[in-house]
């Protein structure tokens, strides 16, 4: 039995307790949030050890991991001291708001040959990992360019302040929405050698970004783009995507489907044909042990679990080292966002009289 | 119950399969008149039993159905609740309180406030799971629903956090001020059957995913199939066609085939799909058997 604590009860850490206490070869022996309300009501009917203060439970509990999810500010101290204690840990994204902190945990884990997992679940999205294959089997060639999208209906008007809405405090859509799509390029294609063309634009909220648009530029002229909005009713809940154009084809993938097409002088892997072909989710996804909301938040867990019982630290998926490429993208791109556009230093043209004539105008 | 049941998922842009096809029909059915003509033709075509999630728009449906009782009635709601984001949207627009008292049922806000503060303040989830549970129902005052099922969102929470209690709360409340048997929506229905045990609801009715790929029945295939052989409950299969991965006929013809169950799930846009369904059920799942 893997021993476990889960700590912050918002939205992510309620739903990763639910999840992991079904686990067979797991026993959540203590949760712990700041709030003590929902504490006290869970403790009473569920009867699970319940703590307010993060230190006085690492204290009182023999523990093997622990899951961190609280607000993004916190995790720094928080990994830290678990991993010092020589624990696992799984941790919300993002990672690390400061990237030279986030070095030295992923050091600390390395040296101390700790698991460590950062919760970007879509790289256990059953597409997004076909995409991952095909692109590793060169299926579409050589890579150009990645449109990476997300959209959603989180804020759609103006409203109260919680840490969400700080990106002072991890919120806002770069952090919450856009991560997700810049993780997914980092696994593909890396760490970009530079960003540009940065757009963190406020639409509702006062004090962070809704709407994040910018370019990763790679070798050879490769490039990403990012295009997120978490303030689009028309989805009606997050929507992730991604257009792949190669040498040898194109990829389309979202969540429910992964729509290739191959042309005819390219590798074909097995299963796939010249032309269109198109992979469903349920096709390409793997059952899991619990369903609550997405087989990839079940996933992701178990893959922890399965690290930890063989004691795995080579082969973590978003190690917090991957976690950390996607944290550093995200500081050059408000880096990026900071500094002034470069004027074109070319005035607009003045719109000119409509010309009539034999050459020009309607006939 | 009624052995088919029509499902809403195609009303509301939700679809396994396709994020394209979902938008396509959230386009399709964004008046409220081209969802009740659907339901007009299943209802002309037998299919009377409308398994529907507590959404702002039902709402509509309910008024329509209410102002022709004449022409519906043998109309049976069979309500899903909550429709998780009506709340989060509520909470995000009108904070908690502006939620809870726009949720809050016709008996008078005194009562309400009553059941609501109290169990608050003594941590006690009865009181406020019975209020929520009103509040979902107001729009089906006067309708006839037999069942009321609890979403599987919240029975998998609290099925993982191992919140039992909470299953036989609603499970009294939806008997005792309805008159109606509860019913309970699951991706996990071999975990849930033992919880519901433990809690001593007997012979349960349990909605999950029952299809011939195994697509989204969590605990196992075998072990759904053991489930159905073994244990007492009143199952109903949804997602018998896997999101469109199993062609009608392979699909109706696996399921008819399964013991214990007692009603199929299904969804359609068309009068041609309800008559296409319908017709495979009534040929290999033959009345009296």
């Amino acid at each position: 039995m893997v021993r476990i604590a889960v700590v912050g009860l918002g939205k992510m850490g309620l739903s990763h307790y639910a999840m992991i206490n079904a686990h067979s070869h797991v026993k959540v022996v203590a949760i712990c949030d700041a709030a003590g309300y929902i504490l006290d009501v869970l403790n009473k009917y569920t009867g699970v050890p319940v703590f307010t203060d993060f230190d006085r439970m690492l204290q009182e509990v023999e523990l093997d991991a622990v899951i961190i999810a609280t607000p993004s500010s916190m995790h720094v101290r928080m990994v830290r001291t678990v991993v010092d204690r020589g624990l696992h840990v799984f941790c919300e994204k993002p990672f690390c708001l400061d990237t030279v902190e986030g070095d030295a945990l992923v050091q600390v884990v390395h040296e101390r040959r700790l698991v460590n997992q950062v919760g970007y679940h879509y790289r256990f999205v059953a597409s997004f990992q076909e995409v991952k294959r095909l692109l590793d089997d060169k299926a579409i060639g050589e890579v150009s360019h990645i449109l990476a999208e997300a959209y959603g209906p989180v804020v759609l008007k103006p409203k109260g302040s919680t840490w969400r809405t700080q990106r002072t405090e991890g919120g806002g859509c770069l952090y919450d929405y856009a991560a997700h799509p810049i993780n997914l390029v980092n696994w593909y294609m890396g760490m970009p050698e530079s960003v540009g063309g940065t757009v963190l634009n406020k639409i509702f909220s006062k004090d962070t970004d809704d709407e994040v648009l910018g370019t990763l530029f790679y070798a050879g002229g490769k490039s990403a783009q990012i295009s997120v909005n978490w303030s689009d009713e028309s989805c009606r809940k997050m929507t992730t995507r991604l257009t792949i154009w190669g040498t040898g084809g194109r990829i389309y993938a979202d969540r429910q489907e992964c729509q290739v097409y191959l042309r005819d002088n390219n590798f074909i892997p097995n299963g796939y044909q010249t032309g269109w072909n198109v992979r469903y989710t349920t096709d390409l996804t793997e059952p899991v042990w619990f369903y609550l909301r997405g087989e990839e938040y079940s996933a992701q867990l178990d893959y922890f679990i399965r690290c930890i019982e063989e004691r795995n630290v080579d082969h973590n998926v978003n190690s917090f080292s991957e976690g950390m490429v996607t944290d550093q993208v995200i500081a050059m791109m408000i880096a990026d966002a900071d500094g002034s556009p470069r004027a074109s230093g070319i005035k607009p043209p003045i719109a000119q009289k409509k010309k009539t004539g034999f050459f020009f105008g309607a006939r | 119950m009624d052995r088919l049941l029509f499902g809403d998922n195609q009303f509301f842009g939700v679809n396994h399969m396709s994020e394209e096809k979902a938008r396509t029909q959230s386009m399709r059915f964004q008046d409220i008149r081209a969802v009740i003509d659907v339901l007009d033709q299943a209802y002309d075509e037998g299919v009377r039993s409308f398994m529907c999630t507590t959404h702002d728009r039902i709402a509509l449906v309910c008024d329509h159905m209410r102002s022709n009782p004449g022409r519906y009635g043998e109309f049976r709601f069979l309500p899903c609740m909550p429709y998780a984001h009506k709340y989060a949207n509520a909470v995000t627009d009108d904070g908690i309180l502006g939620a809870l008292k726009r949720f809050m049922p016709d008996e008078g806000i005194m009562n309400a406030a009553m059941r609501g503060g109290m169990s608050l303040a003594r941590k006690d989830i009865e009181g406020i799971t019975t209020l929520l549970v009103d509040a979902e129902m107001k729009m089906f005052a006067g309708l006839h629903t037999p069942v009321v099922f609890l979403q599987n969102v919240v029975v998998d929470l609290l099925l993982g956090l191992g919140f039992k209690d909470a299953f036989r709360i609603f499970s009294d409340h939806i008997r005792n001020r309805y008159g109606a048997e509860p019913g309970f929506i699951t991706m996990n229905m071999p975990m849930l059957l033992d919880a519901l045990d433990d809690v001593g609801i007997e012979n349960p009715i349990i909605c999950s995913n029952i299809n011939k790929i195994g697509f989204r029945m969590c605990g196992g295939f075998d072990a759904y199939e053991r489930s159905l052989r073994e244990r007492r409950f009143r199952a109903i299969a949804m997602s018998v066609f896997a999101s469109g991965a199993i062609p009608p006929r392979e699909a109706i013809e696996w399921v008819c085939r399964q013991p214990n169950i007692e009603a199929i799930v299904f969804g359609a846009s068309t009068r041609s799909n309800i008559v296409n369904t319908k017709s495979l059920v009534d040929s290999y799942w033959p009345l009296n058997q």
